[in-house]
């Protein structure tokens, strides 16, 4: 399959200045963000997470233990928010599915030869549809970092539209690996590729590469879709991934969408957090919230 | 999916919750005198006036006001205090009562962005991480320059000139004081500074922190008051120096009168800097230059980039971000931490703002201000965006010194080095394109003493700053701003 | 039968061109009784055109490079050393010994290289690069003010003259001179020199006349960004310090009666007339350490 993108010139992509985007960060990053906004900010964050495992020593129970902290993320603290999904390998999907029917939880999962992407569209497609045949409503892959390194940017571009289609229903998040990328300019670059090629949500990170997700990079990447949003109308939803381990830092991306795609983004249909060890912070600081007690670590399940 | 409608949605319904910064820990008297030969002294008049938060109306204290009679008593304290003991000293002990001073103001940082804050309406945020750092910096960079001057100026033997007569404006309160005393101290000179009459509190604190550093009494004295005070200042026989920072139009008044005597002076005036985004410019950064260039401190800045010029191929989606950024600014109490845009200085200034919008309306520019509450009591005025003026219309050609931008749009080089030379003012310019070639080619061009190229509104103890033409002259910061304290 | 003598006609210089003064008024100077020509008694207007052709002159020679001015100066000095034996005569006809009018010459000639290789220097020394607290470039760099009204020295001819130009010509500034009101024959000989060099037409405008006449509108004039007075009449200065007001001229006040001195070779002169640009640019701080994205 061939769908190059015809008069698109992915290497006139709109130029950014690392120092801006710093000096923007600065302004978000020294937002006060306290009591029933902070609150508020809280149970958003604990609404948007997809909480991951993707480790090579993953197993069926480790999985379902993860599955089980997602349904009672804290049981003795009532009303609060669910997680938005797992995410795990696509040999867990069947494992994870089962684990959360009737959550309303959804099932992610990697695909594309994750984390490196490099093996065949066959493969890559083939690692789609046994992710989506076992229920992933969700698909994560990985872009062609070598090809887009190289200039190749239709060969990035197909591949994503070819997972597209491969996914059907379930909604795609491509992964840039930013981490991998080397410059803002090119996050850029890579972000519209992947949202002219059909992407659903673009995400920064695998999780196994730093950096990972940061503010900056986050940034460039909502610029993008901003940009892309103004052209077309159309939303992208947008995954930091990796390294937001605590509820400050998860507060202040959330201020960083609300500044700059504003209301429509801020849901878990539209923005999401790939993390795993955010959740215990959230919840702690959302009962220190309430009860104006310090928490402790050994309260909280970790799983 | 189906397409909405293509407009981002601002009103979040997560507003922030309001978090002012304590004012518990602040002193503020009552009422203030002069501060003349390291002493406090009333006022020979008897007379006060009082100084208001500008985001309420209320009062804040009284603050003498010093008359040709007081100002005499602060010269006379001052030449007394450079004869007998500042210009004797060696460089080294002076340079260390001017670190003193940076530390202390350091230390009481909060206090002082606080005050700063609440006697001139400017975001906390702003005086918190740009005035009062700044200010603890300049002297801290002057400090260091006391006992090295002859390193400034090949083949020269410089001389402090005595005393110094300074007027600062009430945009950057002690920022403009720290710009003014830490050259004149560190080159050997005796200051007699009058801050501007809406927004003296800070001054006064800094002459708390200058008694507390056991600065020698006189080498510092400070006297507040108007225009008359100034006068008396600027005319006063026994002054060696003028340094103004203010209006062209009242540089204008002072260059007169010093005609014929032998003070030297330093003005830094008025501006009305051209923001240039070339079409190849990282955009949503210069949107955000854009907005740092004409909104940072209310619009009261000098260097404030209040002639935006966007290349035609843009100016849609440049428009566009544009206000869709000005929606997500806080506009508000001064005093919350998430306050992007204060309260207007004064009444006057806010009369003077409100009748440029008028007369933009009146010449038929299109005015665009964001959704946003505005306080009840207080001065203030919404983040402005005039669109459809040209070089010909008022706002384009003279300073507002308020929230007010003035947009028109260019296709080539040449057309908007033109447009941007095309004003009598000279003092700073911003440039927005990812080329270098042609970055330099404009900045090189452009008749003003700052350019910023792909940022806006950056300020350094180590930079120095000042206009072309009638912007003013000398320059303040950095080893260049030292020459203007010297005579060789 | 002796032959005729052929007269100079002292003409002004404006923008490359001797044109006599529009007004058609004239002045004769004298040495003692003996008058030393006709000189034009330039008018405003005059002035005018002068400012008029020394504004257009201004882009091409401040953009001119420092290597391209540095070797105009010296052609400058080539040129007068080649004319000399006519500055020593006529600075003799104005008054002169011969030794002196020739140390005249010798060091106007002198002062002139030292400015030729000052032209291509002067910024390295009034330049720095501002190590400012945040990720961007930051330099500051000279740029030429711009048009410069000078009333050159009345105690000398050549020598003022020389000495009051150069270092306003050297950073690309463009002038419009008023010659020594007693002693003009060698300023209107210098333009000749000008002329015959490689300056640009109104780099350097040379009028004749009277201080008192022109004085107001040389220093009123808006199109003119700084004043160079040389003399101690303190009427004349503070006038001119008013009259400047309107535009904010840079105006710089000088002794030069100590015409001699070394004092009077100094980059401090080319500082009066230069305007301190500082540039401000964002460095990215990818790849280096403690850096990221």
């Amino acid at each position: 399959m061939n769908k190059i993108k015809q008069g698109f010139d992915f290497s006139s992509s709109p130029k950014v200045d690392q120092v801006g985007i710093n000096d923007r960060i600065a302004r978000i990053t020294a937002r006060s963000i306290k009591k029933e906004s902070k609150m508020q900010g809280l149970r958003m964050a604990l609404n948007m997470i997809d909480l991951t495992t993707l480790e090579g020593a993953d197993t069926d129970k480790k999985v379902m233990q993860l599955c089980n902290k997602a349904q009672h993320l804290h049981d003795s603290y009532p009303n609060l928010p669910s997680v938005a999904a797992v995410c795990v390998y696509p040999n867990f999907v069947k494992t994870a599915k089962e684990c959360l029917k009737g959550s309303g939880i959804n099932v992610a999962s990697v695909a594309t030869a994750f984390p490196s992407g490099h093996s065949s569209l066959k493969i890559k497609l083939l690692d789609t549809n046994i992710a989506v045949d076992a229920g992933a409503e969700e698909i994560d892959m990985v872009i062609s970092r070598g090809k887009f390194h190289e200039g190749d940017y239709n060969f990035v571009y197909d591949e994503i539209a070819a997972i597209k289609e491969a996914c059907g229903s379930s909604r795609l998040k491509v992964i840039l690996e930013t981490g991998e990328l080397g410059t803002f300019d090119k996050v850029r670059r890579a972000s519209d590729i992947a949202m002219e090629a059909g992407a659903d949500f673009i995400k920064t990170s695998t999780g196994k590469i730093s950096p990972a997700a940061t503010l900056p990079v986050t940034l460039v990447m909502l610029e993008a879709i901003k940009d892309y949003y103004y052209k077309t109308g159309v939303q992208v939803g947008m995954k930091p991934a990796g390294g937001i381990s605590n509820s400050k830092l998860a507060l202040q991306y959330l201020m960083l969408v609300k500044e700059t795609l504003g209301k429509d983004w801020l849901t878990n249909e539209w923005f999401r957090f790939g993390a795993s060890s955010l959740a215990n912070d959230l919840l702690m600081q959302i009962i220190k919230q309430d009860t104006g007690i310090y928490q402790s670590k050994d309260y909280f399940s970790k799983d | 999916m189906a397409k909405k409608t293509i407009k981002i949605n601002f009103d979040t319904g997560w507003d922030l919750a309001p978090a002012p910064e304590s004012t518990g820990h602040i002193q503020i008297n009552n009422k203030y005198d002069l501060f003349i030969g390291g002493k406090w002294v009333k006022p020979s008049s008897g007379k006060y006036f009082e100084t208001t938060n500008p985001a309420d109306e209320q009062k804040l204290a009284l603050i003498a006001e010093a008359n040709a009679k007081d100002v005499d008593k602060a010269v006379k304290a001052a030449r007394k205090a450079y004869d007998t003991v500042w210009s004797k000293m060696p460089a080294k002990e002076r340079g260390k009562y001017i670190y003193r001073i940076a530390r202390l103001i350091q230390e009481k940082a909060r206090e002082f962005a606080v005050i700063e804050t609440l006697d001139g309406g400017k975001p906390i945020r702003e005086s918190r991480d740009i005035d009062i750092p700044l200010a603890a910096a300049h002297f801290f960079y002057y400090a260091g320059w006391a006992d090295k001057l002859e390193y400034a100026f090949p083949n020269r033997k410089p001389k402090s000139l005595g005393v110094a007569g300074q007027i600062t404006p009430w945009n950057f309160p002690l920022l403009m004081a720290a710009w003014k005393i830490a050259p004149a101290l560190a080159t050997g000179n005796t200051v007699v500074l009058k801050p501007a009459e809406t927004t003296s509190l800070t001054a006064l604190k800094l002459a708390e922190v200058i008694k507390e550093t056991g600065l020698p009494d006189g080498v510092v004295n400070i006297v507040t008051g108007a225009g008359e005070t100034g006068a008396a200042i600027v005319n006063h026989n026994d002054i060696d120096k003028i340094a103004f920072t203010g209006s062209t139009g009242v540089g204008k008044i002072i260059q007169n009168a010093i005609a014929g005597t032998n003070k030297k002076a330093t003005l830094e005036l008025g501006g009305k800097a051209a923001n240039i985004i070339f079409e190849d410019a990282p955009l949503d950064q210069a949107v955000e230059g854009i907005i740092n260039g004409i909104f940072f401190n209310q619009g009261h800045v000098c260097c404030a980039g209040s002639r935006l010029f966007i290349q035609e191929s843009v100016y849609d989606i440049v428009i566009r971000k544009l206000k869709d950024r000005m929606e997500s600014l806080i506009i508000g109490n001064p005093l919350d931490k998430n306050t992007d845009v204060g309260a207007i200085n004064s009444k006057e200034q806010l009369t003077t703002i409100n009748k440029y919008i008028k007369i933009g309306k009146e010449e038929g520019a299109e005015i665009y201000q964001p959704n946003c509450a505005l306080p009840k009591n207080g001065y203030w005025c919404k983040p402005t965006l005039f669109t459809g003026v040209s070089q010909s219309s008022r706002i384009v050609q003279e300073e507002i010194f308020g929230p007010v931008l003035a947009i028109q749009t260019f296709r080539t080089v040449a057309e908007v080095i033109d447009k941007a030379n095309n004003t009598p003012f000279g003092l700073s310019a911003g440039v927005w394109t990812d080329k270098g070639s042609k970055m330099f080619n404009v900045t090189s061009q452009l008749n003003a003493g700052i350019v910023w190229g792909n940022t806006y509104n950056k300020f350094d103890p180590t930079s120095p700053f000042g206009g072309y033409k009638e912007s003013g002259f000398g320059r303040e910061g950095g080893l260049h701003g030292l020459k203007a304290y010297l005579k060789f | 039968m002796s032959r005729l003598e052929i007269l100079k006609t002292y003409k002004i210089y404006i923008g490359g061109k001797f044109p006599r003064t529009e007004s058609g008024r004239f002045y004769t100077p004298k040495n003692g009784d003996k008058a030393l020509g006709n000189i034009c008694l330039s008018s405003r207007k005059d002035f005018r055109n002068a400012v008029v052709a020394a504004r257009s002159a201004f882009g091409k020679w401040s953009g001119a490079t420092a290597y391209n001015r540095s070797q105009v100066l010296y052609r400058i000095a080539e040129m007068l050393e080649g004319r000399r034996a006519q500055f020593v005569e006529e600075i003799i006809l104005q008054g002169s010994k011969k030794a002196e009018a020739e140390k005249e010459v010798n060091t106007s000639i002198d002062r002139i290289i030292y400015y030729a290789g000052w032209c291509d220097k002067y910024s390295q020394i009034f330049s720095a690069v501002n190590p400012v607290a945040t990720s961007h470039f930051n330099f500051t760099a000279p740029e030429p003010t711009g048009v410069v009204s000078v009333f050159a020295p009345e105690e000398n001819s050549l020598i003022g003259l020389v000495s009051s130009v150069m270092p306003i010509i050297a950073s690309g500034n463009t002038c419009v001179v008023l010659a020594c009101e007693n002693m003009p024959l060698c300023a209107v000989t210098f333009a000749e020199v000008l002329n015959s060099s490689d300056v640009p037409g109104g780099v350097i405008n040379l009028l004749t006349g009277k201080r008192s006449e022109l004085l107001e509108h040389m220093a009123s004039h808006m199109d003119v960004n700084a004043f160079l007075y040389t003399g101690t009449d303190k009427k004349e200065m503070e006038a001119i310090q008013k009259l400047g007001v309107a535009n904010l001229k840079r105006i710089q006040l000088k002794d030069f009666s100590k015409i001699y001195s070394s004092e009077h070779e100094t980059p401090y002169y080319i500082e009066d007339f230069l305007e301190m640009k500082t540039t401000w640019h964002p460095i990215e701080k990818i790849g280096a350490t403690g850096s990221g994205y």
